[in-house]
């Protein structure tokens, strides 16, 4: 616990400073937009109900979308812009709403008083209708401060920084050190920044100055905080970013690349949890400089390949369209696999398939679930990709029911017997853990996986940014399948940290190439 | 010196508020405007300083066109109370007397002693009363601070609405005397709304009663009292008279008397 801990300040200073960068300027952006189209509308019913409209249908969107759908409408862009434009469009609603409601609260003795005793409609404004709104208004303030805050730990699957990054990859590795030290800190900074509203709130009613200093010097202090980030990447040399996805496996290998990176001299910028839409358009946009992938995804998400094809064959062919269509080169093979396949607890294939290990087929599975009731769980994607669809159509699976769930959950289940059969990933240390086998795919339906190094092309032109990664593709791959699966083992069932699985891979890795070079 | 010739307002729904009012407030003196709910005394009032846009007709004050006048700089010459005093609750009492000043970037130190005569003008002491809210005074003490706010820039013409319709009898009777002083004291032009016939007839130098949108009768008190001329007037004036004189009957100590 006390490693994860340490490991978990050591990443402080940058998420701490992304998040609050994001927090902030997309709240001083939100509020600088929506009070005054909140003054503009509150005099026009229909205007106002339309924008309210608007916002409440942009508040509808389930956060983590309105940020995901953020990296096409810019373009592309991923990281910090995706995610601001998103909290601020968050914010707008109750901003808006309450200058509003706020602004049409007050007296309309007191706005003919105001006029009456001479006041021009700015004078109005400022003196009267402003001040007797502000309580309201500080309200909708304090709202989209604790939303804001609350929301900017999504920003993570965009490849922005945030706290969010503890949460997700603590997700994501079973460790759950680092989720709830991601969760205790967004809280603790959503409340603060509530307080610091109410602290202004309270300044002014009391017209306090003493408190209204205190308040300025804490936002100064946040923004010190939020600007770390940006500073130093201003004074430091630009860093190689790093993506990785969601799941265990790519979180060992960043670490894994960082290292070999690092040892060549890089400043090395890990953008952890980023979803694998996000990473070819960061890829192909220079955004990020490597990750890793996999040739299956590549075939049937990207090409939209309907076939699958021998293992050498799609290998060329992904290798040859990411260079055409994305200007990204495929460094190598890593030397593993990690394809989607059914798993089942052999004690539930035999009383499904019989004892004949032969007939533990996927066709064999198929024949069952259109007689008998099956059920089968797979991760929060799997059903809505193309392979599952081709899997089902050609094999004739009649499913009585699919789980969709976070692959620990998932195996959760199959290990309790909750379930008949998962879609697993072969290179995923708890098949072994849980002993499961895997049904054969005998129609050759799903494509071959094979993990691939990706780089950018501007970091393909970097000097030694190639050579520093090379060692790991080199003779066919440094990481087996076995090696891969032990990794991913040490970090889901045993709670290693990632980084440590990967110091570990890599010392086994230079090892071995020592005596090979040796020889 | 105010003048209404032949001013009508119509809404845009087609309502008639007002329709062809024509009077005259020489300069000094106070007019009442008197009449029911619905009236269009309020209206008449508002469109002296231009709250209300009036349809048609002109309006003049101290001999110039208010339409020809910024809204805004027009206000600020005339004093403005209104019924329930209007004060803003989130200034102190020496900041809403200061609202006009501000708006006419006194220097602050001729607003800091303006506040203070007005303060004691209208009988609160500003040692005790400048810095107050407004929720911190009683009915009469915000009138009194809604008047110092009206007189702050020195206009020389008031309006007021209904000013002292939310107060108790007796402090109504007590700031209606001292403002009629102040208003003698310094020489100001006033028209105030009221619906309250007494009131009317012990304040006014001029009455101009009022029903549905029209001007019934404009006279001074003893003019309207003597020959209403008007049965509407007539009826509108009988019950303070006969209130008078079951008073006086009362004192007089016969029993009953009035109502025989």
């Amino acid at each position: 616990m006390s490693e994860q801990l340490a490991e978990c300040f050591r990443d402080l200073p940058d998420y701490l400073s992304g998040h609050l960068l994001l927090s902030l300027s997309a709240l001083v952006v939100g509020l600088a937009f929506s009070v005054p189209l909140g003054i503009a509308v509150s005099r026009r019913p229909k205007m106002s109900e339309w924008a309210q409209g608007v916002a409440a249908v942009i508040q509808t969107v389930p956060s983590l979308a309105l940020l995901v759908l953020m990296v096409p409408l810019l373009g592309g862009r991923t990281g910090f812009w995706p995610a601001f434009a998103a909290l601020v469009l968050y914010s707008i609603l109750p901003i808006l709403a309450n200058t509003v409601i706020g602004l049409r609260g007050v007296d309309p003795i007191l706005i003919e008083a105001g006029r009456g005793l001479g006041m021009s409609d700015r004078e109005l404004l400022r003196k009267v209708q402003l001040p007797l709104a502000a309580p309201v208004i500080l309200g909708g303030v304090r709202t989209a401060t604790v939303l804001v805050v609350g929301t900017a730990t999504l920003a993570t699957p965009v490849g922005g920084m945030s706290l969010g990054n503890y949460i997700f990859g603590g997700l994501e590795t079973s460790d759950y050190v680092a989720t709830v030290f991601g969760c205790v800190l967004a809280a603790v900074m959503a409340v603060v920044m509530d307080q610091l509203v109410r602290l202004f709130e309270l300044a002014a009613q009391n017209r306090n100055r003493r408190l209204a200093w205190i308040g300025a010097f804490a936002v100064l202090l946040l923004l010190g905080i939020a600007l770390y980030g940006p500073l130093r990447k201003f004074f430091a040399p630009a860093p190689a970013y790093i993506a990785g996805a969601s799941f265990t496996e790519q979180h060992i290998l960043s670490e894994v690349m960082k290292e070999k990176l690092r040892s060549a001299g890089f400043t090395v910028n890990q953008r952890k949890g980023m979803a694998e839409g996000v990473q070819f358009l960061a890829l192909r946009g220079n955004q990020i400089d490597c990750c890793i992938n996999y040739t299956g995804n590549i075939w049937t998400v990207l090409m939209k390949e309907k076939e699958a094809a021998e293992r050498p064959i799609l290998r060329a062919r992904v290798r040859q369209f990411l260079r055409q269509h994305y200007g990204v080169t495929c460094l190598g093979e890593l030397g593993f696999e990690n394809a989607y396949a059914l798993a089942m607890n052999p004690k539930r294939a035999e009383e499904l398939l019989g004892s004949d290990k032969a007939q533990w087929t996927v066709s064999g599975l198929a024949k069952q679930t259109r007689r008998f009731s099956v059920s089968v769980s797979g991760d929060l994607q799997f059903f809505r990709r193309p392979e599952w669809r081709r899997l089902r159509d050609r094999y004739e699976l009649r499913f009585r029911e699919k789980i969709e769930a976070d692959p620990t959950l998932m195996y959760g289940a199959i290990r309790d017997g909750r379930v008949d059969a998962i879609v697993a990933y072969t290179s995923d240390g708890r098949i072994e853990k849980y002993g499961l086998v895997l049904l054969q795919d005998d129609l050759g339906v799903l494509p071959s996986y094979d993990a691939i190094l990706l780089v950018s092309a501007k970091a393909a032109v970097k000097p030694g940014f190639l050579e520093a990664l090379n060692p790991l593709v080199g003779d066919g791959g440094a990481i087996n399948d076995a090696a891969m699966q032990e990794a991913n083992r040490q970090v889901d069932v045993e709670g290693k940290s990632p980084r440590w699985v990967a110091l570990q891979l890599l010392e086994v890795i230079s090892a071995r190439q020592k005596k090979q070079g040796r020889r | 010196m105010i003048v209404l010739k032949q001013v009508s307002k119509t809404y845009d729904t087609g309502q008639a508020a007002v329709c062809d009012v024509s009077l005259q407030v020489p300069t000094g003196k106070l007019l009442v405007l008197l009449g029911g709910s619905g009236s269009g005394k309020t209206t008449t009032l508002k469109m002296i300083n231009r709250l209300v846009e009036p349809t048609s007709g002109r309006i003049e004050v101290d001999g110039r066109d208010v339409l020809s006048v910024d809204r805004v700089q027009l206000r600020r010459g005339i004093g403005y109370v209104l019924q329930g005093c209007g004060l803003f609750p989130h200034m102190s009492v020496a900041d809403n007397i200061a609202v006009v000043p501000r708006l006419l970037n006194w220097s602050a130190e001729r607003i800091e002693k303006r506040i203070d005569e007005l303060l004691h003008l209208v009988h609160l002491p500003p040692a005790e009363f400048r810095s107050r809210m407004p929720r911190q005074l009683s009915g009469g003490q915000q009138q009194r601070v809604g008047f110092a706010r009206a007189l702050a820039a020195g206009p020389k013409v008031m309006l007021l609405d209904e000013p002292f319709g939310a107060l108790d009898p007796l402090t109504r009777d007590e700031l209606r005397n001292e403002f009629l002083q102040i208003r003698r004291q310094l020489g100001l032009t006033a028209v105030m709304v009221t619906h309250d016939m007494t009131e009317a007839l012990l304040s006014a130098d001029l009455i101009a009663v009022m029903n549905a949108g029209r001007l019934l009768r404009l006279g001074t008190p003893h003019d309207l009292l003597r020959h209403p001329g008007d049965d509407f007037v007539a009826a509108l004036l009988s019950s303070p008279k006969r209130q008078a004189d079951q008073l006086e009957t009362l004192f007089a100590g016969r029993p009953n008397g009035g109502l025989s």
